[in-house]
């Protein structure tokens, strides 16, 4: 059912958001006064589920009116993920031209000791796909795991020699807490929305979204719906430069926008689906951070990633983005994809959409053809951390930030650009 | 009588006995073969469901072979400490033994209906699911 819907107010969502709104954009609680509740230990906190069923209940401005900070997660495979590394100087000092921390090259054409290490980079003698579908037991994602679980990773490095750099090459172990910094720095994560992906062709097919078996066998989604984190702020009102979230266990912030952040509405037919597009660049001290919520994984056929856990605090500034915390996963669309020829082929458009209510229902129909759905990002891991940025904020132990700058919105058009060639 | 799982693990030298005729004649055992990966001159394994009296008769016939035989549930197992519980295992295993509890969207193992197809160990992200040899 359409957000507004539910009001009994409008079906579209950008007038019927601009009729309702009159009114709504009135300032209910300023970030000072939200984290001087947080200090007193009186601020009323709940996660996005939990703040859905209180809308539902008590109605959207009663509801604004008491709570003042929602708070979402997610918790799924986001490539453009890895950390910066700097390992300290040898004596003699060696300027590392190439790293390999486990096997997995690490892009060291920064400095002398600073490398990069990155999710989806693979071992240099790794099969890849050779013996299809390949197994990509291991990459950058593992390697990041390692180092947060605190385990001994081998750290091999080879040089030219200079005068000042005279050391040629290096094996030796390393641990997260023995070298300098070890920062998270992921390009681009929180993706807003994404596509459920299906496969329409006569054979098995391996994606990042899985493994998709013929003939719509199966479907794959990959957000937390009503509680991730850009679904639940689509026209970026709180979301910026600068505001702390939940990363990876310990404490980030949002750096950056995200690369490919093109945060628009779905509007197909005059029709409002929620949200899609956009996404965050996000920076914190990986060494703060733990193994539980940051996790390598593989995906059979396809490569090697990184499992993050990101939870935002969303403050409720007005009853404008209350509103937009409230939506629930049957407000929330995510278009279904053919992986076998429209996604390789980059052929706009979609099959259909779908909300977040049927796909966690466990199954959708596409085509005429009911297919089983599945998801790649957990949802009780994402209510999880859920509640632990709304305990962290309810102990006083996380206050809210707002941002240097905020991020474009759906209303300054970014769209992406095709790579000629 | 509720049939029993049971997962076959027999070396090269006995792959062409006759081992399921055996059970049928002289156990008088009802039997399902889930599984089977039986190669002459090659380690073979048998996933079987067993129906009947003498299932424990069966099972030490089997044991004097030379046949590894075990109860199925302890083939497959999920490493709780690696899974998410994401869910993605969901709906590619092919007996519901991994399967969904809504709406709380929690992953539960229901190592019962696992048949050791393995597909899980391949499609698991952070390979949660392992064989236990």
């Amino acid at each position: 059912m359409p957000l507004l819907e539910r009001r009994g107010i409008c079906v579209n969502l950008r007038t019927g958001f601009r009729a309702l709104v009159e009114g709504t954009g009135i300032m209910l609680r300023s970030y000072s006064e939200i984290n001087q509740k947080i200090k007193s230990g009186k601020a009323v906190v709940m996660s996005a589920d939990e703040f859905i069923s209180l809308v539902e209940e008590n109605g959207l401005s009663a509801a604004a009116k008491k709570v003042d900070v929602v708070t979402t997660g997610t918790f799924a495979p986001m490539c453009s993920s890895g950390a910066f590394l700097s390992f300290g100087h040898s004596a003699p000092r060696m300027r590392m031209q190439k790293a390999w921390l486990n096997g997995v090259s690490a892009y060291a054409g920064i400095a002398a000791v600073d490398a990069y290490i990155g999710a989806t980079e693979l071992p240099e003698d790794d099969p890849l796909n050779s013996n299809y579908p390949g197994e990509f037991r291991y990459g950058g994602g593992h390697v990041i795991e390692d180092l947060v679980a605190r385990k001994t990773v081998s750290l091999k490095a080879t040089s030219y020699g200079t005068d000042c750099y005279p050391r040629k090459s290096i094996e030796t172990v390393i641990t997260i807490d023995q070298i300098n910094e070890a920062t998270l720095f992921n390009p681009r994560n929180a993706y807003q929305n994404y596509n459920c992906a299906v496969n329409l062709s006569d054979r098995t097919i391996y994606t990042y979204m899985g493994m998709l078996k013929p003939r719509l066998g199966n479907a794959h989604y990959s957000t937390s719906g009503q509680l991730s984190p850009l679904l639940k702020d689509p026209h970026f009102k709180t979301i910026g430069i600068g505001t702390r979230i939940f990363l990876g266990g310990g404490t980030g912030y949002v750096a950056w926008h995200g690369t490919q952040h093109f945060p628009s509405i779905q509007e197909p037919e005059g029709k409002c689906l929620g949200p899609a597009g956009g996404t965050l660049a996000v920076i914190g001290d990986l060494k703060q951070m733990s193994p539980r919520w940051l996790k390598g994984v593989s995906f059979t056929g396809y490569g090697a990633s990184l499992a993050v856990g990101i939870g935002i605090p969303i403050p409720l500034l007005s009853e404008e983005i209350a509103h937009y915390a409230a939506a629930t996963d049957r407000d929330l669309y995510a278009p279904v994809v053919d992986y076998s020829d429209a996604y390789p082929g980059r052929k706009p458009g979609c099959l259909t959409h779908v909300s977040y209510a049927d796909l966690k229902s466990g199954k959708i129909t596409v085509q005429g053809k009911e297919i089983p759905t599945a998801p790649l990002s957990g949802y009780p891991k994402a209510r999880e951390i859920a509640l632990i940025l709304k305990e962290r904020i309810s102990n006083g132990d996380f206050l809210l930030t707002e941002p240097v700058q905020l991020l474009p919105s759906p209303a300054d058009g970014r769209a992406g650009n095709v790579l000629n060639g | 009588m509720s049939p029993k799982k049971i997962v076959l693990r027999f070396g090269p030298d006995i792959s062409e006995e006759p081992i399921i005729y055996r059970l049928v004649k002289d156990y008088d055992l009802l039997i399902n073969i889930v599984k089977a990966n039986v190669n002459p001159q090659k380690e073979g394994t048998m996933v079987l469901d067993l129906t009947g009296d003498q299932i424990e008769g069966g099972m030490n016939y089997l044991r004097e072979k030379g046949v590894q035989v075990q109860a199925l549930s302890q083939e497959i197992v999920r490493n709780e400490d690696r899974c998410t519980m994401c869910g993605v295992c969901t709906a590619i295993c092919p007996t519901g033994a991994l399967f969904m509890e809504r709406p709380a969207m929690e992953v539960y193992f229901d190592g019962d209906k696992c048949v050791v197809c393995q597909l899980c160990l391949k499609i698991c992200p952070v390979r949660a699911m392992e064989v236990r040899l």
